[in-house]
C-alpha cells in the first residue's frame, strides 16, 4: 500500500506585519500554514525575537540573567546598543517598569525622553511596553507613542481596561499594536473586534494571549494558540488572522526554577543552565503553537532558539 | 477511521434479542461507537463482522507496551492531532543512549543516572523511562558485555537494543527475555531476520527508513513498506522511525505519520514514533526534543540527561500531556514560601494548579517569607469555586483547624483572596479567637500588599 501524504490547504492567511523603519526594518507573520509546515504552503517570513530591556536597572532580574548585562543595564541606551551591536539583535523590547506607581513611579513626560533617547541609538525595530499597570499605561504609552512618532514601533499592551487610548495614540502616530486579553480564545478575538471597531487596522495589531512559563500553565497558553491559529487558518476567521506574541521572559523569570540555586534543590541541577533552558524551551514550545513575536531576556536561550527557528524553516 | 454507531447497526445481526444487555441492537451499535461496550457481549455476531468491526475499532495508533513491571511504558493509543481537541493519551518516554564502545565505568555512571532520575513534580513521580543501547562498535561481543551491565544495573529498565546486526540484536535480547524490549534497526536489508528474533524473543520491532538519511520526503513511503512486510511475518508491535534528524524533518514526518493514522485510518503508519534527538549541544538537543514532545513522538532518544534537562524534559511533557478537560490540581496543604516564621502571614487559595502557580509567585516575588493554604477546590479557581460552594466559609474554617497550622504560627490572621471579601465575617464566626483580612482580588496584588504590611 503506497503511502500518500495528506496535506491540508487553508483558507485562512495571518497578516503580515512590518515593524521599524528603513533597511532595519523586519517583516513576521505572513504564512497560510500551521508553524513551520512549510511541506504545505508557504512561510516567507521567520518568527522574530526581541531582546527585552527595561528603563531603569534590572534589580528585580534574577542573578542568572542580570549578569549577561551587568555592564550596560544602568542605562537603557547603553542596554540597546550593547543588545544592537554585540548580540546582533534583531529587535529590542523596552519595559518601561519604572513608570509603574509600585516602583520608581516615573512620569509619562520620564518614559517619552527614556524612548526618544533609545530610538536615536537604534536602528533595528523597537516595541514599546508599559509597566501593566493598566491606569498608568494609558498616559505613559500616548507619550511614549508620540515620542516614537513615525518609527513604526509596536506599542503594548493594550488590554480591555485601556484599549481606548492606547490604540488611539498608537494609531495616530503610525504604530503597530499589541492587543493582550488572559489566556481565552474568545477575549482575544472580542478585544480584537472591539480595537478594529474604533477605526484601528487589524492589520496593525499583534495578538497576545498571555504567557506563561513552562511548568506554570503554559499548557493554556500553547493549547490558546494552536486554537487562534487554526481559526485563523482554516475558519480564515478575520478577526483571529494577527500575528501572536509571546512575552517569554518577563514569565519565566519569576519562576522558582530560574532562581532557585543547586545548593537548595540539589535534585534540580545546575542552576544556569536550568534557567537559560526554562526560557529556551517555554519560547520553542510557543514557537510550535504559533507565535510569530517573542520577547525574552538571556542571550544563550535566545541564540538557541534561533539556530532551531534556522533548522525548522 | 472509526465506524459510526449506524455503520455498525448495519454489520450486527438486527434481532433486538437483548442478550447484549442492551434494549436494541442500534442502542448496542451506538456504545460500541463511543468505546462503552464490547462486542463478545453479543452471542450472534458472525466472523466476518466480528473481523470488520475489530479492524475498525482499533485505535489509529497502535496500543503498545514497552517494558514489563512498573516502569513499563504505554505507547500508542493517540485519537487526536491537537491536545484541545479532547487529549494526548501516553505522554512520551524519554531514553538515554548507552553506547557499547563507553568504558564500562561511563555505563555504569549513565545507568546509575537513569536509576537515579526521578523526580517528583506537583505529585507527580517523573523519571528517565528507558535505555536505547546502541552498538556503536559493530561489534557482537561488545555489545553483549554492554547489554549484561544494563541487564544487571538496571534490570526494570525498559531496553531499546539499537543495531542493524541480527546476530548483535539476539545476543543482547537473550538478556531481555520476557522483558518486552524493542529490537530497533530493522530495514529493508534485515527486515526478516530481525523479524524473526522479535517474534521469537516477545520484542517490540523498530523500522527505520535509511532512504530518509540526508534527504526527506521518501522515509514515509518506505517505513510503511516496512510496517507492511513486519506485519505480513505476524508482528504487530512495531516502533516507526522516518530516519527523520533534523527539526524540520522531525516536524515534517511525525504530522504526515500522525494525520494518515488519525485521519485516514492508514493502518501502516498507526504505531509509535521513535525519534533520535542527539546533538552536541544539550541546550540545542532539549529544543529538538521540544518538537517531539509537542509534535507526537513516544520515544525520544537524548544523547545526555542531566538534572536539570531531566526537568525540563518532565515539566514539558507533564504541560503538553495534561488533560485539558481536567483543572490540573495542587495538594491540599500548608505550603511554605520562602523560610517563614511564627509571625510570617498566612493566606488562603483554592488548589487549581493555574491559581497555585501565580499566587505563590507573586509572593516569592514579594520576597516576604509567607504560609500559603492550598484549599481543595475540586481544581476551581477562586471565584468559581466560591460560586460552586467549594470556598465557603465554614470549609475554610475547618481546613484550617484540621491543617496544624495553628502549631506553626503565633498569630490568628488569615489573608482571603479580595475576591471572596464577602466571606471574611463568616470565617471570623466560624474560626474563634481568628481575624480575617481581606487582600488584594489579583494575584499581582500580593507583592505590594505584603510589603506594605513588613514594613
Amino acid at each position: 500500500m503506497a503511502f500518500v501524504p495528506t496535506k491540508e490547504t487553508y483558507s485562512g492567511k495571518v497578516y503580515s506585519v512590518t515593524v521599524g523603519a528603513g533597511p532595519k526594518a523586519l517583516t513576521f507573520g505572513g504564512e497560510n500554514i500551521l508553524p513551520f509546515h512549510t511541506f504545505e504552503g508557504t512561510s516567507l517570513n521567520k518568527p522574530v525575537i526581541a531582546y527585552e530591556i527595561q528603563d531603569i536597572s534590572p534589580d528585580d532580574w534574577p542573578e542568572v540573567v542580570r549578569k549577561p548585562y551587568k555592564d550596560v543595564s544602568n542605562n537603557p541606551v547603553s542596554w540597546a546598543k550593547f543588545c544592537q551591536d554585540t548580540l546582533k539583535a534583531r529587535a529590542i523590547a523596552l519595559r518601561l517598569m519604572g513608570t509603574h506607581p509600585d516602583r520608581e513611579n516615573r512620569s509619562a513626560g520620564d518614559a517619552s525622553n527614556i524612548v526618544r533617547e533609545v530610538l536615536s541609538a537604534i536602528e533595528i525595530p523597537l516595541i514599546i511596553l508599559g509597566s501593566n499597570n493598566a491606569e498608568k499605561d494609558a498616559t505613559v504609552l500616548i507619550a511614549a507613542a508620540e515620542a516614537a512618532k513615525d518609527r513604526n514601533c509596536i506599542i503594548g499592551k493594550a488590554q480591555e481596561a485601556n484599549y481606548k487610548t492606547i490604540a488611539a495614540a498608537a494609531m495616530a502616530n503610525n504604530h503597530k499594536l499589541i492587543a493582550m486579553s488572559e489566556l481565552d480564545i474568545n477575549l482575544s478575538k472580542q478585544l480584537n473586534i472591539l480595537i478594529t471597531q474604533m477605526g484601528f487596522d487589524k492589520e496593525r495589531i499583534i495578538t497576545d494571549p498571555m504567557c506563561s512559563a513552562l511548568g506554570y500553565g503554559l499548557e493554556y497558553t500553547y493549547s490558546v494558540m494552536e486554537r487562534i491559529r487554526l481559526a485563523a487558518l482554516t475558519q480564515n476567521d478575520v478577526t483571529m488572522q494577527q500575528p501572536m506574541l509571546g512575552d517569554v521572559g518577563i514569565f519565566v523569570w519569576k519562576v522558582k526554577e530560574t532562581q532557585a540555586s543547586e545548593t537548595d534543590v540539589p535534585q534540580w541541577g545546575s542552576l544556569e543552565e536550568r534557567a537559560v533552558a526554562w526560557e529556551a524551551v517555554t519560547a520553542m514550545a510557543l514557537l510550535i503553537a504559533g507565535a510569530e513575536l517573542l520577547i525574552m531576556r538571556h542571550p544563550k536561550a535566545i541564540e538557541a532558539v534561533e539556530k532551531v527557528i534556522e533548522e525548522l524553516i | 477511521m472509526a465506524l459510526t454507531g449506524v455503520e455498525i447497526f448495519k454489520l450486527l445481526p438486527k434481532t433486538n434479542c437483548k442478550k447484549c444487555g442492551f434494549p436494541t441492537c442500534l442502542a448496542f451499535a451506538m456504545k460500541l461507537a463511543q468505546r462503552q461496550a464490547s462486542l463478545d457481549a453479543c452471542p450472534d455476531v458472525s466472523e466476518e463482522a466480528k473481523q470488520k468491526l475489530e479492524v475498525a475499532s482499533a485505535p489509529p495508533v497502535r496500543p503498545i507496551t514497552f517494558g514489563v513491571g512498573d516502569k513499563a511504558v504505554k505507547m500508542g493509543e493517540e485519537t487526536v492531532l491537537f491536545r484541545h481537541d479532547k487529549r494526548f493519551v501516553n505522554p512520551c518516554a524519554f531514553a538515554i543512549e548507552i553506547k557499547d564502545t563507553f568504558s564500562e565505568a561511563d555505563i555504569n555512571s549513565k545507568v546509575e543516572d537513569v536509576l537515579d532520575s526521578e523526580i517528583d513534580r506537583v505529585g507527580q513521580k517523573l523519571r528517565i523511562d528507558a535505555i536505547a543501547l546502541i552498538n556503536d562498535s559493530n561489534d557482537i561481543s561488545r555489545f553483549e558485555v554492554a547489554a549484561k551491565i544494563i541487564a544487571t544495573k538496571a534490570p526494570g529498565i525498559p531496553v531499546i537494543i539499537c543495531t542493524a546486526n541480527p546476530q548483535a540484536a539476539e545476543a543482547a535480547v537473550k538478556l531481555f527475555a520476557d522483558k518486552k524490549p524493542i529490537i530497533y534497526g530493522a530495514d529493508s536489508e534485515n527486515l526478516e531476520a530481525m523479524a524473526n528474533i522479535a517474534k521469537t524473543y516477545k520484542a517490540t520491532i523498530g523500522v527505520i527508513a535509511s532512504s530518509a538519511f540526508g534527504g526527506s520526503g521518501g522515509g514515509l513511503d518506505e517505513v510503511s513498506n516496512l510496517t507492511e512486510k513486519v506485519r505480513a511475518l505476524g508482528i504487530e508491535d512495531i516502533v516507526i522511525d522516518s530516519g527523520a534528524r533534523k527539526a524540520k524533518e522531525i516536524l515534517e514526518h511525525n504530522t504526515l505519520i500522525r494525520r494518515a493514522a488519525i485521519k485516514k485510518n492508514f493502518k501502516l503508519l498507526g504505531y509509535p514514533i521513535i525519534t533520535f534527538t542527539q546533538r552536541e549541544d544539550s541546550l540545542i538537543e532539549a529544543l529538538i526534543a521540544v518538537i517531539g514532545v509537542a509534535k507526537y513522538s513516544s520515544i525520544i532518544v537524548l544523547s545526555s540527561i542531566a538534572k536539570w534537562k531531566n526537568l525540563v524534559f518532565f515539566t514539558l511533557r507533564q504541560n503538553i500531556y495534561t488533560d485539558p478537560q481536567v483543572p490540573m490540581q495542587v495538594e491540599q496543604k500548608i505550603y511554605k514560601i520562602g523560610e517563614p516564621t511564627p509571625d510570617s502571614p498566612l493566606c488562603i487559595t483554592t488548589n487549581f494548579s493555574l491559581t497555585y502557580f501565580i499566587v505563590s509567585g507573586e509572593i516569592e516575588n514579594s520576597k516576604v517569607p509567607s504560609y500559603l493554604a492550598v484549599m481543595d477546590s475540586e481544581g476551581l479557581s477562586v471565584l468559581t469555586a466560591w460560586a460552586a460552594g467549594k470556598f465557603t466559609a465554614s470549609k475554610i474554617a475547618q481546613f484550617i483547624k484540621e491543617s496544624g497550622v495553628e502549631n506553626n504560627i503565633k498569630h490568628r490572621e488569615l489573608i482571603i483572596p479580595g475576591y471572596v471579601a464577602i466571606l471574611s465575617g463568616a470565617i471570623e464566626d466560624k474560626l474563634e479567637g481568628w481575624k480575617v483580612t481581606v487582600g488584594p482580588r489579583e494575584a499581582n496584588g500580593l507583592p505590594a500588599f505584603l510589603k506594605s504590611r513588613a514594613s
